[in-house]
């Protein structure tokens, strides 16, 4: 076994201390502006210490926005529901196109099945702007702006290739023996794929689901275009705290802490199967 | 069942595995697919499975042509050499893998699996998962899962690979029994010579991408078609010593170490013909050096293996021999002595193509000297 001095451990200790303090600490501080008004926030020089308030809170929840100009209606739960409902919609319609895809990708070679995967995949090289114009006008002729169902559609082009890559590799991971075995103990191909291939892929299916949630929370662009107050996700709805009358920093925080609660729970209750799936030892009979 | 392979291709990509492959294994038949790795064996079990095509040829199951057919549907068991268990299944739900297929009862399934389960004595681990369970116990759990549906054809892919010698050994006694149990057609792959001639009724072998030979074990062991098929069978592996038989006063014979060794009468047609003369150890014996046919060795190294013990020798050429006794019989371990080969068990080969030469009946060859 190789010795560590103490030196090597304190050295090793200090740049793990500074690695999260660089990750967590906005998380930290956005955590604590959330519980503070404007004017503490904004005092020189900052401090840790202050009267906690729950009006930024209240403010988001109730939907009055209380500045010095006057009270601002905003409908930050709405967008909070959007982000849900948009993520969750796009992610499982992803699922229902990606696995079988992934599978046929993985488990076929037919012709131009390589150039088809990678045509997919590419949709993730392009700047979204590059394809936003275009996408609008379409949208709009086909009166597909401003509606979930166009949303949800344009969100494929975050979600899907994502899905297909990642659960493909976990399907190509899979002796195909043992899908053999499966079929000649006579059952179909269609019983294979749910029985056998399913299950053994799980941990990357769930690990590819839990990124692409990720992914299409965090988007932004598509939804500022494509998307009018009503169907704004909380990314987008987040721009109403910049007000004629300044930006407001408590709400904001309180509007970050709010939406990335959803994804940090997912994330926290998906971990072991993340793990589980990264190291993918439950294939390998 | 009955199984009909007629003239298989199987080509992967501008590889060519398995070239012309023509076998026919009859109704409870256990037929060993014999051969080195490589040759294309496990190939050839996953066409007649269907989980490959051939790309020519035609496999005929019971009569009917399986083109086409789905492997779901051609009634067919098969274990893996590397056991392909579903790993998140337990043992039981690994035996019962056909029987659900067949939508069965579960009082029905259950009864099944117990059932195999006891003959492979696994019934007490039918809960644990692949992972689990010891080599030799997911070896019976994938044996098991090939026979729980009783198929009409049994296709065991080198099952006793994997596991350790002891249980290879124990399963080398006991599953010809269980085969035989079964009632069906085997076809069963190995690469180990004892298990081939241990568990076939007939052997195949599997070499250059086509079948050389079929017949039963003594066949195969005793009348090798190629040098190439001696020195797969047996252990330790066959003599071949390149002679040219010669014509001599007692009728023919080899040179070996400057002594006329006596070959069968039979053989005198080869008379300076380029040959591969095969003699197994067991069939070369010490003996004084008066005795007829006796030529003389130089020992190099004995190593004692409780039932016999093998003499690796050298001719005055320095040719090496093997020289195989019973154990515990008395036998010279260094220095120089005689030895003399069972004329009867000689065979000779062809030096160019090492195609076995057969024996002339004997008095075939009498007329010929007579006319």
């Amino acid at each position: 076994m190789r010795h560590t001095s103490t030196f090597e451990r304190v050295l090793r200790g200090t740049a793990i201390t500074l690695v999260i303090l660089f990750f967590m600490f906005p998380i930290f501080w956005i955590f604590l502006m959330s519980f503070q008004t404007n004017e503490t926030i904004l005092r020189v020089p900052p401090s840790v210490v202050f009267q906690p308030t729950f009006s930024n809170y209240a403010a988001l929840i109730t939907g009055k926005l209380e500045t010095a100009a006057g009270s601002l209606e905003i409908n930050f739960m709405r967008n909070l529901w959007n982000s849900l409902f948009l993520s969750t919609a796009s992610v499982a319609v992803g699922l229902l196109l990606g696995i079988p895809a992934a599978y046929a990708f993985g488990r076929l070679k037919f012709r131009g099945s390589e150039d088809i995967a990678f045509t997919l995949l590419s949709f993730r090289f392009a700047p979204p702007l590059l394809v936003l114009l275009p996408l609008t006008i379409y949208f709009q002729k086909l009166g597909l702006a401003d509606t979930y169902f166009g949303l949800i559609w344009v969100y494929q082009l975050i979600v899907l290739p994502l899905i297909l890559w990642i659960v493909r590799g976990y399907f190509e991971d899979i002796p195909a023996d043992i899908e053999y075995a499966y079929r000649i103990a006579g059952h179909s191909w269609f019983a294979t794929f749910r029985k056998v291939a399913l299950p053994l892929a799980g941990p990357g299916i769930a690990a590819a689901g839990l990124l692409a949630f990720i992914f299409a929370w965090n988007n932004f662009i598509f939804a500022l275009v494509l998307a009018s107050a009503d169907k704004q996700p909380v990314t987008v709805g987040a721009l109403a705290f910049v007000t004629a009358s300044g930006i407001q920093y408590g709400q904001v925080a309180a509007g970050i802490v709010l939406s990335i609660l959803p994804t940090f729970a997912l994330a926290l209750y998906a971990q072991r199967y993340l793990v589980e799936g990264l190291s993918l030892g439950a294939v390998k009979g | 069942m009955s199984l009909k392979l007629t003239d298989i291709v199987k080509r992967f990509k501008t590889d060519t595995v398995l070239d012309g492959v023509s076998l026919e294994v009859a109704d409870d038949e256990t037929l060993v697919l014999f051969g080195p790795s490589g040759a294309g064996k496990t190939v050839l079990l996953r066409l007649i499975a269907g989980v490959f095509d051939p790309d020519e040829g035609t496999i005929v199951i019971d009569g009917y042509d399986m083109a086409g057919v789905e492997p779901e549907d051609r009634g067919i068991g098969m274990a893996f050499q590397n056991f392909a268990l579903f790993p998140h299944m337990d043992a039981h739900a690994n035996i019962a893998a056909p029987l659900t297929a067949r939508r069965d009862t579960t009082t029905a399934i259950k009864t099944r699996v117990e059932e195999v389960a006891k003959l492979l004595k696994i019934d007490h681990v039918l809960d644990h998962k692949p992972k689990e369970l010891s080599n030799g116990q997911k070896q019976r759990t994938a044996l098991g899962r090939a026979l729980a549906g009783e198929p009409s054809i049994l296709l065991l892919d080198d099952p006793l690979r994997n596991v350790d010698a002891k249980l290879r050994f124990e399963m080398r006694l006991e599953l010809p029994r269980l085969l035989r149990e079964q009632r069906t057609t085997v076809i069963y792959v190995t690469q180990d010579y004892k298990e081939a001639m241990a568990l076939g009724d007939r052997i195949a072998v599997l070499d250059h991408h086509g079948i050389s030979q079929v017949g039963t074990p003594e066949e195969i062991y005793l009348t090798p078609r190629t040098t190439n098929i001696a020195r797969l069978f047996g252990d330790p592996a066959i003599n071949l010593l390149d002679v040219t038989p010669e014509r001599g006063e007692s009728g023919v014979h080899a040179l070996l170490s400057g002594a006329q060794v006596p070959l069968d009468p039979g053989y005198s047609g080869l008379i300076g013909r380029d040959c591969i003369l095969g003699v197994r150890p067991e069939a070369i014996s010490f003996v004084d050096a008066d005795a007829p046919g006796a030529f003389e060795v130089e020992i190099e190294a004995e190593t004692p293996l409780n039932e016999k013990t093998v003499t690796l020798a050298a001719t005055r050429r320095h040719r090496e021999i093997l020289i195989s006794r019973p154990g515990g019989t008395p036998g010279p371990d260094h220095g120089t002595a005689h030895v003399a080969i069972d004329t009867g068990a000689v065979l000779l080969f062809d030096r160019a193509t090492g195609a076995r030469l057969e024996r002339q009946p004997a008095q075939q060859v009498s007329q010929g000297e007579s006319a």
